[in-house]
């Protein structure tokens, strides 16, 4: 067996040292070394988005990045999304629009969505659609989902004076 | 009284018949009338008293939960169908 | 937190609404939890000292076992324990009623653990526990097996000849209802016939008919969560199961029964559920986890992968059926026969009765014929998926009758107004029907604005398809427990798969006169709460909800006896009305007689059960348009409409999810999905990549329209919703891609290789 290794990685804003072995995924060690258990085992290879995370701003599938490769990255998690007074807007959407309903696959989708509207603030329909594509939910069929994140999308433009709306 | 179906692979036991006319205040008091009929259908339905597995007792609209137990009336009627489950 | 929608009542009306909590959209009780990651699912359960466990699956379809050869696994270094179908009891030739029908333990035992022969690949052989998964993995590896291979039985008409392989020597084709059985073994587990009227003169008295014969695909429930169990058998002999389930009593009986120990000892606590659909109520990984377990002395985990959910656990069947229907002058049904055979997988079980009662379920038909098989192949057992045996069976009929209305000249949705099941209609299977909606369901699709645009572009059709499901009553037990502050605890034995737990507080909460937020449902392990049936069968909403009703009945009577001892007067005197207690010269709301209560005297507890048997059918017409690439047969979704009568909509944000995530689903099998195997019976796509489940790039927003007829036989009207939305979406596709393209597809999925090789037939 190969030699564990020492990995260090900032999660969820805090600096985390671990020990994984070379064959560890980072979604084991997020769930079985961090307790991070939000981040879901759906498919091992990449297929559902359960596991998704936000890696230096990009949806990540941990289930196809091993820890080692973690090394020095800025990762967030469903479990630091929410401020600690209350919700994050995707959050409060998910639940004013059902959005759920076993809901296996919600914390992958709300950090897809996350590292999706922090690139593209005021998404049309169709760009919510083809790029949640990798995330799979097979309770809902999607329409409150995607209901969701144009909710979210709006309050996050409310909030932010950035958010500049697209002429129609 | 109680209007009894009889299940279409049953009915050579019945001569034939496609439903019967039974008395009964209960599913089986009504299968015991049946076989009062047809003798040897109740062991047919319900060997050693029990409702065969994997049939359920349907009085007039709805499959009971009481199976043999269930109350009838002079106007109900009673099937004998597979049992279902759901998703 | 905000709701939803306040109000129950459409725009600008001014009609008062019937009810102040159903009909609202209540934000979920457990939703703060599900969408921070803090809910803990089956695999997110951690048991002090636990271990992890592997399973060593069949490489082949079909096989005799030989010999089993675990020394090298056992002597492997972090290997605690190992075990074979030898650690399991023997099961005899019992049968034994297991929360959805009767299961034959013999089978139930070796689909766990294989006994004497593999019946599929994925079929579990031997389990290894280990101080670490990867260890537990590379152990069963090590574990030597000697098969004998035999040959495969893939298909459900060549599993039916007299020459084929039998895959299970105990099973011979017994009769239903008769209980005779062959004089040799077979692949044909059972038979069923309904008959009404005069088939012959019906058929004699039409002037037109078509018959035509139909494949479906094997295709699996899909859940996104793994099968997951962790099993604790303790020092003492209790058994403890942690395992997210439908049903947890159900977990608890085949616990008992494999196992051969009292029901008492076993104790199943529930985890989140990340979907079932019907899958999640066989137990596959328990009893491999308890005697591992029993072995190692401390508690075992095992989690599926997804190949193993694919090829191990409950698709549901592939078909055959051929369907003749026959229509007089006037267009209205005379004469409807059905041949069905259903893939068992490799134990008998499929839902062929089912699929046999609702195959012409949505017409009033005088006279009729349907005849069924259940048959085994070597293919992973099938389990309940969403209105079981229906859809299949819906994709047949639906299609032929939009032949027949294509010969007549008629206008599908016409034809179906007019052939309507309703009240009184007596099914083939001999059944009438109490009041139900589907006559309702085809108007309001008639009065959607979607039916009434047309549509203008090339190669784009529109479809219409109509689909039902039983429902189910069954047991159900709730306890309300009354706090100090005037909330109320709610414990249910339903494990909440879609927000159940919601709809059920929000029905004692407008029995009581309370808001939904007052109340706090929890759902609760096998100790804690009375017998609970299997969140299946689209009965929770129904029988939890009813038992919840009479829990807040059973506390209403007691909070009356004790303000009239209270207030010292005689209880006649004293009423419950709108969520207060009315006395002669008092009255209190539920709060403050809570609070007062709880002061003095003995606790507020509220008992609820339920049995009742009138769920009401439920009946769903979906309306698609769709475009069809002439170049490459790909079938896109325009427009997606959904009718459903749900009885009452407890709360209609989730009875619309329950639409749109069935008509998906059934969209997917439709479309896409299909079990690909090669010759030697292995599974090729056991994955998500190629097992393609649809995502939300391949479609439109789903437009659901509830359509409330109550249900006379539910307190508040409540029909199941759950299942119908799976069964119209394949024939209604059908339907629009003929209408798009002018081609008839006859298997499903209706996938692109499939269509555009339809498509060059036409053109040649």
């Amino acid at each position: 067996m190969a030699k564990k290794r020492i990995v260090t990685a900032t999660v969820n804003g805090r600096e985390e040292e671990f020990l994984c072995q070379p064959r560890q995924t980072l979604l084991e060690v997020l769930r079985n070394t961090l307790g991070l258990t939000g981040a879901k085992e759906g498919c091992s290879n990449g297929n559902c988005g359960a596991c998704s995370v936000v890696i230096d701003g990009k949806a990540v599938n941990t289930c196809m990045v091993l820890a080692v490769e973690a090394e020095g990255a800025n990762i967030e998690t469903i479990e630091g999304l929410a401020p600690v007074d209350g919700l994050d807007p995707l959050q409060e959407a998910f639940l004013e629009n059902a959005a759920l309903q076993c809901g296996i696959c919600t914390p992958g989708f709300i950090m897809s969505a996350k590292a999706f509207l922090d690139e593209n603030p005021n998404p049309t329909e169709e760009e919510i659609r083809f790029s949640m594509a990798g995330n799979l939910c097979r309770c809902t069929g999607y329409d409150k989902i995607v209901r969701a994140i144009q909710q979210a999308a709006e309050t996050r433009c409310a909030q932010s004076a950035s958010c500049e709306k697209e002429t129609v | 009284m109680p209007r009894l179906f009889i299940p279409p692979l049953l009915k050579p036991y019945c001569k034939g018949a496609a439903e019967a006319v039974v008395e009964g205040t209960t599913v089986r008091e009504a299968v015991e009338s049946l076989d009062e009929m047809y003798p040897g259908v109740k062991e047919r339905l319900c060997p050693e008293g029990t409702l065969r597995a994997g049939l359920a007792v349907t009085v007039d609209q709805n499959v009971t939960p009481r199976g043999l137990s269930e109350k009838v009336t002079p106007e109900s009627e009673i099937h004998f169908l597979p049992a279902i489950g759901g998703g | 937190m905000a709701t939803i929608d306040e109000t129950r009542t459409a725009e600008g009306s001014e009609e008062t609404p019937k009810y102040k909590v159903i009909g609202t959209r209540p934000i979920r009780h457990d939703g703060s939890d599900k969408v921070t990651g803090r809910a803990l699912y089956g695999a997110d359960i951690k048991v002090k000292g636990m271990i992890f466990g592997a399973v060593l699956r069949s490489p082949h379809a079909h096989a005799n076992i030989k010999s089993i050869d675990t020394s090298k696994a056992e002597a492997f270094p972090g290997v605690r324990a190992v075990v074979t179908s030898a650690d399991l009891p023997e099961p005899g030739d019992k049968i034994a009623e297991l929360g959805e029908g009767a299961v034959v333990l013999n089978h139930l035992s070796s689909n766990n653990l294989a006994r004497t022969k593999v019946l599929y690949k994925g079929h579990a052989v031997a389990a290894v526990a280990a101080d670490n998964l990867h260890i537990a993995q590379e152990a069963a590896s090590l574990i030597e097996v000697e098969y004998e291979v035999l040959p495969p039985v893939m298909n459900v008409l060549k599993a039916m000849e007299d020459d084929a392989p039998v895959l299970n020597p105990d099973v011979r084709t017994e009769e239903a209802s008769t209980g005779e059985t062959g004089d040799k073994p077979s692949n044909i587990a059972k038979h069923i016939v309904f008959e009404k009227g005069d088939l012959e003169k019906g058929f004699a008295d039409a002037k037109y008919v078509v018959e035509r014969e139909f494949r479906t695909s094997t295709v699996h429930q899909g859940y996104i969560e793994p099968h997951v169990a962790t099993v604790l058998w303790n020092n003492d002999g209790q058994i403890t199961v942690w395992t997210p389930t439908q049903g947890t009593f159900s977990v608890r009986s085949q616990m008992a029964e494999l196992l051969h120990v009292p029901l008492a000892r076993v104790k199943v606590v529930p985890a989140e559920i990340g979907g079932g659909f019907g899958g999640k109520i066989s137990v596959y990984l328990a009893p491999a986890a308890a005697v591992l377990s029993r072995k190692a002395g401390v508690p075992v985990q095992i989690v599926m992968d997804r190949a193993d959910v694919l090829q191990a656990t409950g698709p549901t069947p592939g078909s055959f059926i051929r369907i003749k229907m026959g229509v007089d002058a006037d267009g209205r049904l005379t004469a409807a026969e059905a041949w069905m055979a259903y893939e068992a997988g490799g134990y008998p079980g499929s839902p062929i009765g089912a699929g046999a009662m609702c195959v012409f379920s949505c017409y009033d038909i005088p006279n009729g014929r349907v005849e069924g098989y259940d048959v085994c192949v070597n293919k992973p057992r099938t389990n309940a998926y969403r209105a079981p045996g229906a859809t299949n069976a819906a994709f047949a009929t639906e299609t032929v009758v939009d032949e027949l209305c294509e010969q007549m000249g008629m206008s599908p949705l016409e034809f179906r107004l007019l052939n309507a099941s309703k009240e009184g209609t007596r099914r083939i299977d001999g059944v009438t029907y109490p009041r139900i909606g589907l006559v309702e369901t085809l108007e309001a699709i008639k009065n959607s604005e979607h039916y009434n645009t047309p549509l203008t572009g090339e190669n784009q059709g529109r479809g219409i398809g109509s689909g039902f499901w039983f429902n189910a009553g069954l047991k159900s037990a709730v306890t309300a427990t009354v706090n100090s502050d005037g909330s109320v605890g709610l414990l249910e034995g339903s494990t909440d798969i879609g927000g159940s737990r919601t709809a059920i507080a929000m029905q004692f909460a407008e029995a009581i006169g309370l808001a939904a937020e007052d109340i706090k449902p929890a759902v609760v392990d096998t100790d804690s709460v009375g017998y609970t049936d299997v969140t299946g069968g689209s009965r929770v909403t129904y029988a939890t909800g009813w038992a919840a009703y009479e829990a807040a009945q059973d506390l209403k009577r007691q909070i009356v006896s004790r303000a009239a001892e209270l207030w010292e007067v005689d209880p006649d005197l004293v009423s419950y009305e709108d969520g207060s207690v009315i006395g002669p010269d008092k009255s209190m709301t539920f709060k403050e007689i809570a609070i007062e209560l709880s002061l003095g005297g003995e606790p507020l507890v509220g008992r609820g059960v339920s049995n009742h048997n009138e769920p009401g059918g439920a009946f769903g017409t979906h309306l698609v348009d769709v475009e069809v690439d002439p170049d490459t047969g790909k079938v896109d979704i325009l427009r997606y409409t959904a009718a459903q009568d749900c009885g009452t909509a407890i709360h209609p944000a989730y009875v619309e999810g329950q639409i749109q995530g069935g008509a998906v689903q059934g969209i997917g099998w439709g479309l896409n999905e299909e079990y690909w195997y090669d010759e030697a019976g292995s599974m090729r796509n056991a994955n998500f990549l190629d097992y393609r489940i649809p995502t939300c790039y391949d479609l439109p927003m789903i437009d659901p329209i509830i359509v409330e007829v109550p249900n006379p036989g539910h307190p508040y009207g409540v029909r199941g919703v759950g299942e119908v939305p799976i069964v119209p979406p394949p024939a209604a596709l059908e339907a629009a891609i003929y209408d798009a393209v002018g081609v008839r597809m006859y298997e499903l999925p209706m996938s692109p290789p499939r269509v555009l090789h339809e498509l060059l037939k036409k053109e040649s």
